[in-house]
Order: structure tokens, then C-alpha cells, then sequence
């Protein structure tokens, strides 16, 4: 409360200030001008198609009627559908795996080389760099790969496993989707990780580390006290996104398994049945969007938090 | 003396790693180069060497490597178009709703695709844009508009307001000092933006195989290598050449604009 009292009048300051320096009409209606094209732009494609898209989950579309377009007004009715048929608990269940343990591992190993590239070593530049190409890749471009090196008969990662004595997974197969899927999830979210810890870590002032070096605190004891304490709003930030991401992420799911026995989430089961592909034969319009709408609704929960948390953060 | 023996240690782990990281890529340019009957064998370098699959990829993909090149320019421009002023109005005039406007932005990075393309699908439909570069290209550019205006407003608020102050007292109006001082300032920003946008417009998939499945050979070169993927008879020599091809502007922009990828990586923390 108090906090929130004393960032009000900081906040107002700047508007006032501009409005003295530019006069005041000329330079409301310069910036509305400038935003204007934004604004339409928002309205066009961002509010246009997340109306629609409630909308349709509010109304009975088929084939026939997304045509017509005279499908009938069923308020709620698709929702019920949606949740209590055989398909949503297990596919929240499997969603909830996914994310979790994405996030677990992409965060654990990201911070694990931010730590580790932290302290400059000769090439370090380079090979933090060389880090970052799989989050640049055409995400198709990594998941066939994933996909070729998952192969149950000749793939290089079941290879790999008959050199220890291992038996072949059949990494793709219905059981096991979820598992090969997270696992080329994992790989692609490690450089976010990296970056964002990496960056944390920098802002941490140097001499706090001497300071404990002197006091005879070893590597490990500098980093449960220092480096992870004070990179907590980094870290809430940087899980905070990977959710948001990692809850939405269609392409890499859809390219391996096509959203085919476990590896289904939300997000392939709202894109399978909007447009007819995978598991979904028949295109159901509305019962996407309302998958669709419950994930909208996450992600806007989530933008509070975000915009929560920063604001904490910067007080 | 002690010192520099440990960081080359290190030097050797940092190599180990990253060799482990970047194995998939390695992979994939091996196979891409082998011959097809040794490709099931998973020889760790391509002893069976040859070109092949590149010259049936080059006849096969072109096109689709074109068109992509095209939505990606058109996905640049529009997003240039639109986020630089708004972000010149955001950052450094006064703007009603301003904070409404930089949550927005937030959250629109947040939103599903699947929400967007179900969406963008139904309008369309009605428009006539399905299956059209123009239709692809404005979606494409919803990717990248929210992370351009932040990125750009963020630079924009640290130009020194005198410059700004002396452009106005020399009369000049809200379009000249953004026109003719602040744009030619923010070309670095304008660079990261463009190159994201860009990268980004390349990659998708999700927009592409909703809004352009029927698009022929007027589809990105996503949907070709998604063609050889759902072709029954798998030839994984071809398919993997094609990701080679489609990794090369990534390549590029790497070793060519690294130094501006990187500060698009740290400011757009809010992105994948």
C-alpha cells in the first residue's frame, strides 16, 4: 500500500512534464496521431480476431453454418461439451506435465550455464553465442531433426542407448510422445534461459562476490546465498515467460507427433480440431475456440502477474 | 599463471557443452550430405558423400524459398511502418491511455497463435485473404509489431530530450523531429526490429499451414518442408537439405548481424 502511494505521484510527473514543454494541444493530438495507426492496428488484428474467436465458442459453428454463417447462439453449451468430454482431463494433465517439466529443466540448465559462462574464459563470447542458435532456428527445421534422431530403427539417440546396453524407446509412438516432445522443448528453451539468467547475473554487483570470497565463502556457498537470493525477480520473470510460452507452443508438438497419443495439449487439440488435422477428423469450430478462449484466459492472467511482478520489482 | 591454466579448463567444457547443444544441427548437415543408402546406417560424418539431395531440394523448394523471401520483406516493411512512430508517440509525446497501451503490448506477445490463426481464419474467409501472401504477411506481422514498439520506445525514451528541445524551438514539427532526428538515431533499433521480424516471419508455421494451406507454390518454405514430412515415402536425405536451406538466414544473420541479434535477445526478454 504504501509502496503504491509513493510511485503515484513520481508516475504522474513525466505526462505533466511533456505537456509543459510541448504545448499542450498540439502535442496530445501529435502523439495521438503518431499511436493512431497502432491503435487501429490492435483493433484490426489483435481485439478483431480474439472477438471472433469468443464469439464462435459462444455459437453452434459446423462446416455447414461457418459458411451460412447463421450459426445458432448456444451460450455455454460448447463449454460444458469441451470440459466434461473424455479428452479434457488428460490433455490438461498432459499440458500440465509438459510445461512443468519444461520449465523445470530449461530453467535448472539454463541457470547452470549462466553461472557457468558468467566468469569470462577464453572463447566464452563465442560459445555463448553458439549457444543461442537453436532459439533462432526455423522451429520445423529443429523438430524434424528431433524427429529423425528420435527414429525407433535407426535413430541416433536410440544408437546411443544400445552403446550402454539400453533397449530401443519408440520415442514417438502413443506412450511416449509426451516424453519426445518435452525433450525437444527442453532443448529449444535452454538458450531463453541462458539469456535472461545471464543478463541477471551481470547486474549483480562484483564486489558482493569478493566480499564473500574474503570471507572465505567457497563457489557453491557464493551461489546459494548471492547469486540465487538476488536473482529472484530475474528468475520469476524468466519462468513467468517460459509458462506463458511453453503453454502455447503448437509447431514443434504438432511437426513430431501431431499432437498423436500423449503428446497432446491444449494448444494441438484447439489447432487439430480448428482446422480438421490429427486426432480430429471432423473440423469443429466452436469447440476449438473454446480450448482456445480457456488458454486466452491464462495467458491474460498471466499478463497481470507479469505486470505485477515488474512493478515490484521496480519499487 | 594458475589462472589462465584454469580458464582454458573450463574453455574445454564450454566446448564439450556447446558440442552437445549444437549436436541436432550437426546431425542434421550430416545426413543432409550422405548418400541415401548409408543414411539409415548413421554414419557420425558423411563418408558417403554427395550433393544429391541439395539438387532435388533446389528444383523442388525454390519457389517456396522465394515466396518466403518475399513474406519476410512484406513482414518487415509493415512492421517498420507501424511500430516506429507509434513508439516515437509512446515514448516521447504525450499520449492519453499510455500505460494501457504498454500493458497491451504485453499481453498481445502473451496470446496463443492457435487463438490468433482460429480468429484471423473466420475474417479471412469473409475478406477473400485466405491463401494470399498479402493475408499471410499481416499475420505474420503480429509477431513482431508488439516486441518492435517496445523495443523501439524503450531506445527512443533515452534520446536526450535538448535535441528534441532545440529541433522544436527551430520550428520543427512532430513529424520533422521524428523524421529527421529521431529516426535517423534509432537505425540500430530499426535494424534489430527488421531482423526479428523478419526471422520470425521465416519461421512460422503455425500462420502459414492455416491461413496459406492452398497456396500452392505461393507458400513459405515452411509448408514445402512440411510437404516432404507428410509425404508417405520419407526420404530424410531431401528433408534434412531443406532444413539446411531454411536455416541459412539464420546463419547469416548470426555472423553477419550478431552484434544486433544480441541486443534484440536481451531488450526482448518478453519474447521467444
Amino acid at each position: 500500500m504504501l509502496r503504491h502511494r509513493g510511485k503515484n505521484p513520481a508516475s504522474k510527473r513525466t505526462p505533466r512534464g511533456d505537456r509543459r514543454r510541448f504545448r499542450p494541444r498540439r502535442g496530445t493530438l501529435a502523439g495521438i496521431a503518431f499511436v493512431a495507426p497502432l491503435a487501429v492496428y490492435l483493433v484490426f488484428f489483435y481485439a478483431y480476431p480474439l472477438v471472433e474467436n469468443v464469439s464462435m465458442s459462444l455459437h453452434r459453428f459446423t462446416r455447414a453454418t461457418f459458411v451460412s454463417g447463421d450459426a445458432p447462439f448456444v451460450g455455454g453449451a460448447v463449454y460444458r461439451e469441451v470440459i466434461t468430454s473424455a479428452h479434457f482431463w488428460p490433455t490438461v494433465r498432459q499440458t500440465a506435465i509438459f510445461v512443468l517439466v519444461s520449465l523445470l529443466f530449461q530453467y535448472s540448465i539454463g541457470l547452470g550455464l549462466a553461472v557457468f559462462f558468467h566468469r569470462n574464459f577464453p572463447l566464452s563470447i563465442v560459445l555463448r553465442g553458439l549457444f543461442l542458435v537453436p532459439w533462432l532456428l526455423p522451429i520445423i527445421v529443429s523438430a524434424t531433426t528431433w524427429q529423425w534422431m528420435m527414429d525407433a530403427d535407426s535413430g541416433i539417440l536410440n544408437r546411443f542407448l544400445g552403446v550402454f546396453g539400453l533397449d530401443p524407446i519408440w520415442w514417438l509412438n502413443a506412450n511416449h510422445s509426451l516424453w519426445a516432445v518435452t525433450i525437444a522443448n527442453i532443448w529449444l528453451g535452454i538458450p531463453f534461459n541462458l539469456v535472461i539468467l545471464y543478463s541477471g547475473l551481470q547486474n549483480i554487483p562484483s564486489d558482493l562476490y569478493e566480499a564473500a570470497a574474503i570471507d572465505g565463502a567457497g563457489a557453491w556457498r557464493r551461489f546459494w546465498s548471492i547469486s540465487f537470493p538476488l536473482l529472484r525477480p530475474v528468475s520469476a520473470i524468466t519462468l513467468l515467460l517460459g509458462f506463458v510460452y511453453t503453454l502455447k507452443v503448437v509447431d514443434i508438438i504438432w511437426i513430431m507427433t501431431t499432437g498423436t497419443g500423449t503428446s497432446q495439449t491444449l494448444a494441438t487439440w484447439a489447432y487439430g480440431m480448428a482446422f480438421g488435422k490429427g486426432t480430429s477428423a471432423v473440423i469443429k469450430y466452436s469447440q476449438a475456440s473454446v480450448v482456445g478462449t480457456i488458454l486466452l484466459l491464462a495467458a491474460l492472467v498471466m499478463g497481470l502477474v507479469y505486470v505485477a511482478v515488474q512493478h515490484q520489482t521496480e519499487n | 599463471m594458475y589462472r589462465a591454466k584454469r580458464n582454458w579448463w573450463k574453455t574445454a567444457i564450454g566446448l564439450v557443452l556447446t558440442g552437445i547443444m549444437l549436436f541436432p544441427l550437426y546431425w542434421m548437415i550430416n545426413v543432409s550430405f550422405t548418400q541415401r543408402r548409408a543414411i539409415r546406417g548413421g554414419g557420425l560424418y558423411p563418408h558417403a558423400f554427395t550433393f544429391d539431395h541439395y539438387a532435388v531440394v533446389l528444383h523442388d523448394q525454390l519457389p517456396y524459398l522465394g515466396t518466403s523471401l518475399v513474406v519476410g520483406f512484406g513482414t518487415v516493411l509493415l512492421t517498420l511502418l507501424i511500430s516506429a512512430p507509434a513508439a516515437y508517440g509512446l515514448s516521447s509525446l504525450f499520449v492519453p491511455g499510455r500505460r494501457l497501451f504498454n500493458f497491451l503490448l504485453i499481453v498481445a506477445q502473451m496470446i496463443p497463435a492457435v487463438v490468433m490463426a482460429l480468429g484471423f481464419y473466420t475474417i479471412y474467409t469473409d475478406l477473400g485473404l485466405l491463401d494470399t501472401v498479402p493475408g499471410l504477411i499481416l499475420a505474420d506481422s503480429t509477431i513482431a509489431v508488439p516486441f518492435g514498439v517496445m523495443l523501439f520506445a524503450a531506445f527512443m525514451s533515452g534520446i536526450p530530450r535538448v535535441l528534441l528541445q532545440a529541433a522544436e524551438v527551430d520550428g520543427a514539427s512532430a513529424w520533422a523531429r521524428f523524421r529527421w532526428v529521431v529516426l535517423p538515431i534509432s537505425r540500430n533499433s530499426a535494424v534489430t526490429v527488421g531482423l526479428f521480424a523478419f526471422l520470425w516471419a521465416w519461421s512460422d508455421f503455425l500462420f502459414a499451414s492455416t491461413l496459406n494451406r492452398g497456396g500452392g507454390r505461393l507458400r513459405p518454405i515452411t509448408m514445402g518442408l512440411y510437404d516432404y514430412i507428410g509425404s508417405q515415402n520419407q526420404e530424410w536425405g531431401p528433408l534434412m537439405a531443406t532444413a539446411v536451406l531454411a536455416s541459412i538466414p539464420t546463419a547469416i544473420l548470426l555472423v553477419v548481424a550478431q552484434r544486433y541479434v544480441a541486443a534484440g535477445l536481451t531488450a526482448g526478454a518478453v519474447k521467444e
